[in-house]
């Protein structure tokens, strides 16, 4: 073999191992899954093979399943813009403070090390009957009986809030960061006030992180499994629930992987548009 | 004024962010046999209850053990991969870059259900390894991310003095590139033992049954009630994971100065 040939054979055997194991580990469980919807769950419990529409009629056509679906994006929605909201102006004191960057990034990073399981069963502390919330309540005498704020929808979205901010002011910080502050200054210069200086120049150029903060939200907000069971009452289920009931419970595994496939066009959908507008690269930067 | 309000504004996102971690934290140390408030005294018993839980303890094995050979296999095919990228021209990098970070963009729930359902199709049933290989494929795309932003920093012709000075490619690399890319190997590393370390939905998928990990093994007890065991056990694991990056942070830190002189 000439040199130049084990020269172009290298980098192919450095990336051999990690390319075969996403292959057989990701994509073709993913091939399969697409295959496996189209076949039947029989009563007795065989898979039957074949082509049949029965599992994505039920995932596409049952109330059911499209009301919990809607809920779901529903929810993943009022989460991201919560997140862009408040999370917005702490990006943008982190990223215009005079102290340190440095250490008021690795504050915010610190909750989100913490593990995700106790994140979220912390606020049944602040929140639950005998939580920090109603004994303060009691306490002051405003209430005499504590109240039960935990298990509804709303408290499913304030726990995703406190799990995903940190992803949202991170992708945004690293935008604004990005941002010449000489535009911000030549705007004022030209008689724009501050707040026209932010509208006209800095919230635009922001835009990208802000965007990719969103996605990222919802894609994972949208695919939340533990949240609704551990603060959700016992009508918040979300979707990722009805794909483990259809797997683990129920064992209709071809109905499992329609609805899971369901999950994944949508979703993926997303993050092509998102891809095709803005590109991965800014998705990467907040990333890493 | 404006700047004020925003100020005032981070500070609370601050703390909304802090609130419900250190009220685990304050929790654990509570004398009273009920997970909750009011704090009736400072104690160390749900911390020895801890210790003496058989089950925990046997989870916290169970996580580690993953956690450890997730990291050993995700940062190995990671940093082989990175290399190939970055030092060398190959065709379609956009597309096996994209192929590379793809489990990322999947949904956890589906990338479960498609694993378990294949590797059940192959009659393979659910087992530690399944769970590691789960947690492998899900990790690898970070440590990718960490170990490629490292490399292209480190300059090509220090490796290329060593190859003109005789070092063949593999001596070059165990001799000058990787002592190079040591903290970002350990970066990598330590996320992905971190992020297996933290999983739960995957899990809960892969597990095959009486296998539990921490976080698994938390979900359970909460089915109960929240017992004051459970914000010890927080209180251990906000000190793992938060203390593990940082002492992390703290070694490349250390490292770097000590290279850099």
């Amino acid at each position: 073999m000439t040199v130049e040939a084990r020269e172009a054979r290298q980098p192919w055997i450095l990336l051999s191992p990690a390319l075969l194991v996403v292959t057989l580990l990701l994509f073709v469980p993913l091939l399969f899954i697409i295959v496996y919807s189209f076949w039947l769950r029989t009563a007795t419990g065989a898979d039957e093979v074949g082509f049949f529409l029965d599992n994505w009629r039920e995932a596409l056509g049952d109330p059911f399943y499209r009301d919990i679906l809607l809920n779901t994006l529903k929810i993943a929605a009022v989460t991201t813009v919560v997140c862009a909201v408040a999370g917005y102006p702490a990006a943008y004191f982190i990223a215009r403070s005079k102290g340190n960057k440095a250490l008021l990034l690795l504050l915010l990073m610190l909750p989100f090390w913490v593990s995700y399981i106790i994140r979220t069963m912390s606020w049944i502390n602040i929140l639950g009957v005998s939580g920090a919330l109603n004994t303060f309540l009691i306490w002051t005498g405003l209430i005499n009986e504590p109240i039960q704020m935990l298990y509804n929808e709303a408290t499913v979205i304030l726990g995703l809030v406190h799990f995903l901010m940190p992803f949202m002011i991170l992708n945004v910080f690293v935008s604004l960061d990005g941002i010449d502050r000489n535009l911000e200054d030549a705007a004022s210069s030209l008689g724009a006030t501050r707040i026209q200086g932010f509208r006209e120049v800095t919230l635009p150029l922001s835009l990208p992180g802000l965007a990719a903060g969103g996605l990222l939200c919802f894609v994972l907000a949208a695919g939340t499994y533990i949240t609704p069971l551990v603060l959700g009452g016992p009508t918040d289920a979300m979707f990722a629930n009805l794909v483990f009931e259809a797997i683990i419970t129920q064992l209709n595994w071809p109905l499992g992987s329609a609805l899971s496939l369901m999950l994944l066009v949508i979703l993926g959908a997303l993050v092509l548009l998102y891809n095709h507008f803005l590109g991965m690269a800014q998705l990467m930067k907040g990333l890493g | 004024m404006g700047w004020m309000l925003i100020r005032v504004w981070a500070i609370l996102v601050y703390i909304f962010m802090f609130l419900p971690v250190a009220v685990v934290v304050l929790l654990s140390f509570n004398a009273s046999q009920f997970g909750s408030f009011p704090m009736t005294g400072f104690s160390f018993r749900w911390f020895i209850e801890l210790a003496n839980n058989e089950a925990i303890l046997r989870a916290f094995r169970t996580s580690i053990i993953l956690g450890g050979l997730t990291a050993l296999v995700s940062t190995t095919l990671g940093v082989l991969a990175s290399l190939a990228l970055i030092r060398y021209k190959v065709p379609g990098q956009n597309l096996i870059s994209t192929v590379l970070i793809a489990p990322i963009l999947v949904p956890e729930v589906v990338l479960a259900v498609a694993l378990l359902l294949f590797l059940n199709f192959l009659s393979l049933n659910k087992s530690f390894a399944l769970l590691l290989f789960g947690h492998v494929i899900f990790t690898l795309p970070f440590v990718i991310l960490v170990v490629q932003a490292r490399l292209v920093g480190i300059r090509r012709d220090i490796e290329e003095a060593a190859l003109s000075l005789g070092a063949n490619p593999v001596q070059t690399f165990f001799q000058i590139t990787l002592p190079l890319l040591m903290p970002a190997v350990l970066a990598g590393g330590l996320f992905a033992f971190t992020i297996s370390f933290d999983d739960i939905t995957g899990t809960l998928f892969w597990k095959p049954g009486g296998v539990e990990t921490v976080p698994t093994q938390i979900f359970a007890m909460l089915r109960n009630s929240i017992s004051p065991e459970i914000n010890a056990l927080g209180t251990v694991m906000i000190l793992l994971t938060v203390g593990l990056p940082v002492l992390g942070l703290a070694i490349a830190r250390w490292a770097s100065m000590k290279s850099g002189g």
